[in-house]
């Protein structure tokens, strides 16, 4: 059983869904399984039943709504409205370079800072990843909120640049921009690519960074040649996790505040809750869900495939 | 040991807590910072207060952490024991079946947290059964949305359990029943705890769904920070922010000690 060594993961959503599928064959099917066939089946329905209850059939009533257009009937006529309005195409612009760029971000940080905890370890460590552990705990929204302070029209940056400078206000004003948006999202869903990186890392035979140093290979080479490619199904795996919770992540955007960036949950909100032009809202929706659930299969299949 | 010189070594902790001091522990402790002040003009917070505490630990605020603790327990509760029942009768299956399941129920998961919160609204507003503007339509959102990750959590603790315990009970003549009691249940316990604090914990700091769905009268937490800060109240909202925190560690760490009971057993 060398899938013991893996337990430190159980509760984490990113480590849950890497090891969901990963195991195949792990739970031997019980002796007596044919005479039981029709009950072990039978087992499984109340909870499908409920899901499709709550969940399932919610959604098919938003497919449903965004083929109804408010003047009545069935037809097209709310997707039409919809692709053809600017706002929508801005927003989904605006959604997929957010989630890339973040989703860059945070693998860029989260390898740099997986590879100093678990390669050049130093006291303390431990406490780093029990940090990042309660630091995925939180939601998401208190990064905006505590950005505020840090990078607010009167936070502590521009604070300090109007003391230092006798300035009227400070130079940073980027928060209600995009960029506050990219730098909130990176600064929360980093620690969502360390988790399996570090879970990953210590999976490595250190042996081999030894002999490759031993054999004269600099630092630079033994990541780019040793580590790089026993991390990249990590990489993969914590990276399309991410892209898929950026581009629905709607806290970070709701706090800002602002205005001029609106993704597609945003524009789910708006349509719905301040329009109440609900067809409209579900046509996005459905647009949402499409692109999020086909990323997140290709999630599940690249990290079955590599086994992370 | 990746670097061995010693000055290599302390150039790369520096590089690394440069990084990583500023972006993950910064924020934290601003909002702390935050909380205790009334003015923030320069780079530190100036005039030290216990007042937002105040206004956080009674009237609405105190609503809404009722409230939230109410949502998040009882919508726990619900998707845990949806979703180990879930996991449970999946392990059971043959592995088409499984993977059919597994598909099912990580769904919530890639499905948007707002979009989540739009079908239960569109569902949920009209015959056969009315739950918009009770607290029971938050609830339901946040139970569906936590599911996936009860869910999730049994079904990886379940792969690793060594099959060899049910077996030997059941070559003994116990029946599947008693065997999950018995034996499968007692086993998974650090588990079902673990998935029961991150369920708690996620339900806590939901915003996107409950916006979509609040009703006046049952406003979590999380709404009520946005609510206070979009006044303008930005040091009383870093209070309850703070009181937010706070909480969730309380209860993750509770868990996390029955976890450590349960293991010695």
């Amino acid at each position: 059983m060398s899938r013991r060594g893996s337990t430190a993961l159980a509760g984490d959503p990113a480590a849950g869904a890497v090891s969901t599928g990963s195991a195949p064959g792990a739970a031997d099917p019980p002796i007596g399984t044919a005479r039981r066939q029709l009950p072990t089946a039978a087992w499984a329905l109340p909870p499908v039943l409920i899901l499709a209850a709550v969940f399932l059939y919610p959604l098919a009533l938003v497919v449903q709504q965004s083929f109804s257009p408010d003047s009545g009937g069935t037809s097209l006529q709310p997707y039409t409205d919809v692709f053809a309005s600017t706002a929508f195409r801005e927003a989904l612009g605006t959604t997929v370079w957010l989630a890339v760029g973040a989703t860059a971000g945070c693998l860029v940080l989260g390898f740099l800072l997986a590879l100093v905890v678990a390669f050049v370890p130093f006291p303390g460590g431990k406490a780093v990843a029990k940090f990042i552990d309660v630091f995925l705990s939180f939601p998401s929204f208190l990064i905006t909120l505590a950005l505020l302070f840090v990078y607010g029209t009167v936070g502590m940056a521009n604070g300090v640049w109007t003391d230092v400078t006798g300035a009227h206000s400070g130079p940073f004003q980027f928060l209600t921009t995009p960029w506050g948006v990219l730098l909130a999202e990176i600064t929360y869903f980093t620690p969502f690519v360390m988790r399996p990186l570090l879970a990953a890392f210590s999976q490595l035979d250190t042996a081999q960074l030894e002999v490759a140093s031993s054999l004269g290979a600099r630092p630079a080479r033994i990541v780019r040649r040793v580590i790089l490619p026993e991390a990249l199904p990590a990489l993969a795996a914590g990276g399309s996790l991410v892209l898929v919770m950026c581009l629905n992540e709607f806290g970070i955007v709701l706090f800002t505040g602002a205005k001029g960036v609106t993704t597609l949950p945003m524009l789910v909100y708006s349509k719905a809750i301040l329009e109440s032009d609900y067809p409209a809202a579900c046509v996005v929706a459905v647009v949402n869900i499409a692109i999020s659930v086909g990323l997140y299969g290709l999630y599940r299949v690249v990290s079955r495939r590599v086994g992370a | 040991m990746l670097v061995h010189s010693r000055g290599g070594r302390w150039a790369t902790w520096t590089v690394f807590f440069a990084l990583f001091l500023p972006v993950f522990a910064l924020p934290l402790l601003v909002i702390v910072a935050a909380s205790f002040a009334t003015n923030w003009s320069g780079a530190f917070p100036s005039g030290f207060t216990t007042g937002h505490y105040g206004a956080a630990t009674t009237g609405d605020s105190l609503q809404a952490l009722t409230t939230s603790l109410v949502t998040a327990l009882t919508a726990s509760v619900l998707a845990l024991i949806v979703g180990a029942w879930a996991a449970l009768a999946a392990a059971a299956l043959k592995k088409g079946g499984r993977r059919f399941m597994d598909a099912l129920f990580v769904l919530p998961v890639a499905v948007p947290s707002v979009v989540v919160g739009l079908a239960v609204l569109v569902a949920f507003s009209k015959p056969p059964v009315l739950l918009n503007g009770t607290r029971w339509i938050v609830i339901l959102a946040h139970t569906v949305l936590v599911m996936a990750f009860a869910y999730q959590s049994v079904s990886a603790a379940i792969l690793r359990l060594d099959p060899m315990y049910e077996q030997a009970a059941a070559s003994l003549g116990a029946r599947p029943l008693l065997v999950l009691w018995r034996v499968k249940l007692p086993l998974l316990l650090p588990s079902l705890t673990a998935a029961a604090g991150l369920c708690f914990a996620l339900s806590m700091g939901e915003l996107s769904a409950t916006m979509m769905l609040y009703p006046p009268d049952w406003t979590p937490l999380p709404v009520q920070i946005f609510a206070i800060t979009d006044r303008g109240s930005l040091f009383t909202g870093a209070a309850v922010a703070v009181v937010l925190m706070g909480t969730t560690l309380l209860v993750l760490l509770g868990v996390s000690r029955i976890r450590t009971r349960a293991s010695f057993r």
